[in-house]
């Protein structure tokens, strides 16, 4: 199959992928007991009977749950996500508002956790079992093992209440001002730190074993008996054999990345698509929580279609025909 | 589990006892199920006994790890929140493993369509992002403990599905399997008898990490305040206490530092399991 054939059948995969994501979360969404008609009658103090109904008739709800659904997959494909009645604001307006607090925030975590991670478990991993290794398993381990939000909490509790030194919430935009990108990144460390942590745990583990299986491959014995310094062969042989199992688990990882950033976005009053998607929920908001859910769903395919192609680019055995 | 100890120590039976790393997390764990038993027989007082002053500092008399806002005694919560963190974590972790065994295993076992329709919606499953969706589930269901079990599990068994695929695909070609299906058994009896017994092993050592996903996904669940809260939780303490954390910090210290201790205590376990099942595959996360 042809490269640019193989690109296109992949994202029309993808497209298949998220309109059943959205369709399978629009159909649970509706399942959640309580009467959207009632939530949006309640914030405007009426609730008879009649009104009720002409609130449904206005928005669609008295129609069948398939007709709705298929309204909506028609609108979103047209980036059209409806409107949310609680924040008297288009979805797609607050999504993309909040949209790149969440990519500073994730982004950046993904980054520093790959680099940090990568180079940690290439580190450990062609020493296997010294004592370098051991000392940064134990260290990672604690890293793994502490749940997001509650590092969160240490953070604060260590680096602004008694250190001051970082400040604990939001952006440091909030009054509408411009304080400059200094501050910006001042905010940004600790949830970054934080939601990083997890990861670096993550990917130093999948990279520290993918080294030591590389390592132990006869094409390095061959490679070490032609006499290639230590450092040719983690250039050239190790490292472009152990790199690619990291990338497709950093791809599929993702997708919990936006996960975790719920609850630190909720703990730093970070203004992401995270915190909004915990409001959507707690507020009954269905429009912008499936509006949330399509966004995160949306990265997550799109970056697993990079490291797809990536993958094929990369590694011409993984062939196009898959 | 007395199959993996038994495959343990068959292995080398005296130059190397047993890990230390699985040492130390088997001792643990342990003692964190011995808490959580008989948590009405070690707690000074009850979960939501008022029995202090307000905000008393760790070390305080009668108290301590110190009182809450309310003056309630933060160890006998913490005390407690070991029932419903083990409780959680193993219900819903035996839960997705058992999901994740019977698509993964059909998948395997029959190949063909019925493996191509159940993986395909695995990989969809595992496209969405799978805490969002718990709560979603959790919201759907209503904040109640099973509930939370059931998010948990409905979301986590996709890895599991497609470790047991891999596991049933490779038995099925097997000459005893081979055998057992001209002797003319049943696929039943096959899977059963036969196939389930020698697919379990990685599975045990995922089995651990599992758990301590599941505890750590409860009480993230419990901390933003969606779980069940009528239910003592070491997330629903930190949740709540979160906003004393400038004038009571301990209040959400210690009961952080008993669920760090609960997950590297499985996360030991985990490792060390997968070690010595297996000298060269060193971690399964």
């Amino acid at each position: 199959m042809q490269f640019s054939r193989f690109v296109v059948m992949r994202l029309f995969k993808a497209a298949a992928i998220l309109a059943a994501v959205v369709a399978l979360n629009f159909l649970l969404i509706r399942l959640i007991p309580g009467d959207p008609a009632s939530v949006l009658a309640g914030e405007s103090g009426m609730a008879d009977e009649t009104f009720l109904a002409m609130i449904r008739e206005m928005y669609g709800l008295d129609k069948p749950l398939l007709v709705q659904l298929k309204t909506y997959l028609l609108n979103a494909a047209g980036f059209n996500l409806g409107f949310s009645y609680p924040l008297q604001r288009d979805v797609i307006d607050i999504i993309i508002e909040r949209l790149p607090a969440t990519l500073a925030l994730t982004g950046s975590a993904f980054l520093i956790s790959l680099v940090v991670g990568v180079g940690l478990g290439v580190w450990a991993g062609s020493r296997s079992n010294g004592p370098v290794d051991r000392l940064i398993n134990v260290v990672v381990l604690a890293f793994y093992a502490t749940p997001g939000f509650w590092v969160g909490l240490m953070l604060i509790l260590i680096f602004s209440v008694w250190l001051r030194w970082l400040p604990a919430s939001g952006t440091g935009f909030e009054t509408g001002d411009d304080p400059g990108a200094l501050v910006y990144l001042k905010h940004l460390c600790l949830p970054v730190v934080t939601l990083a942590l997890y990861y670096v745990a993550v990917y130093f583990r999948l990279c520290r074993t993918s080294v030591i299986s590389v390592l132990h491959q006869d094409f390095v014995r061959t490679a070490r008996s032609k006499g290639l310094s230590w450092r040719a062969i983690m250039r050239r042989h190790v490292l472009p054999n152990a790199i690619l199992p990291v990338f497709t688990m950093a791809a599929l990882q993702a997708g919990s990345l936006v996960s975790g950033s719920i609850a630190i976005e909720t703990i730093f009053a970070w203004p992401g698509v995270g915190r909004l998607g915990y409001e959507a929920l707690m507020q009954r908001d269905y429009n912008l929580l499936l509006g949330v859910f399509l966004t995160t769903a949306a990265m997550v395919v799109l970056l697993n279609v990079i490291a797809d192609i990536l993958y094929a680019v990369v590694d011409p055995r993984i062939e196009v025909a898959r | 589990m007395t199959y993996v100890l038994s495959r343990l120590w068959k292995q080398k039976p005296m130059r190397r006892p047993v890990d230390p790393q699985l040492a130390i997390g088997l001792a643990l764990l342990g003692l964190l199920v011995l808490v959580a038993v008989c948590a009405p027989l070690i707690a000074p007082y009850g979960p939501w006994t008022i029995s202090g002053a307000p905000y008393l500092p760790p070390l305080s008399d009668h108290h301590l790890l110190g009182t809450d806002t309310l003056g309630r005694d933060v160890l006998s919560g913490i005390i407690y929140g070991a029932r419903i963190s083990l409780l959680v974590g193993i219900a819903a972790a035996l839960a997705g493993i058992c999901i994740g065994t019977v698509i993964g295993g059909l998948a395997g076992y029959f190949g063909g369509i019925v493996d191509d329709l159940l993986m395909r919606f695995t990989e969809f499953l595992q496209t969405m992002p799978g805490f969002v969706l718990a709560l979603v589930l959790l919201a759907v269901m209503g904040p109640s403990i099973w509930s939370i079990v059931l998010a948990i599990a409905l979301v986590s068994w996709p890895s599991i599905a497609r470790l047991m695929r891999a596991e049933f695909l490779s038995l099925r070609s097997r000459e005893f399997i081979l055998a057992a299906t001209v002797l003319g058994e049943s696929h039943l009896k096959i899977v059963w008898t036969h196939m389930l017994p020698n697919a379990v092993g990685p599975i045990i050592s995922i089995a651990s990490l599992k758990v301590a996903a599941a505890i750590l996904t409860e009480s993230t669940i419990s901390f933003l305040g969606l779980g069940d809260a009528g239910q003592i939780s070491w997330g629903l303490m930190i949740g709540t206490s979160r906003a004393l954390l400038r004038t009571a910090w301990w209040t959400s210290v210690f009961p952080g530092v008993a669920l760090f201790l609960t997950v590297l205590a499985l996360t030991l376990i985990a490792d060390g399991i997968g070690r010595s099942l297996d000298g060269r595959r060193q971690s399964m996360l």
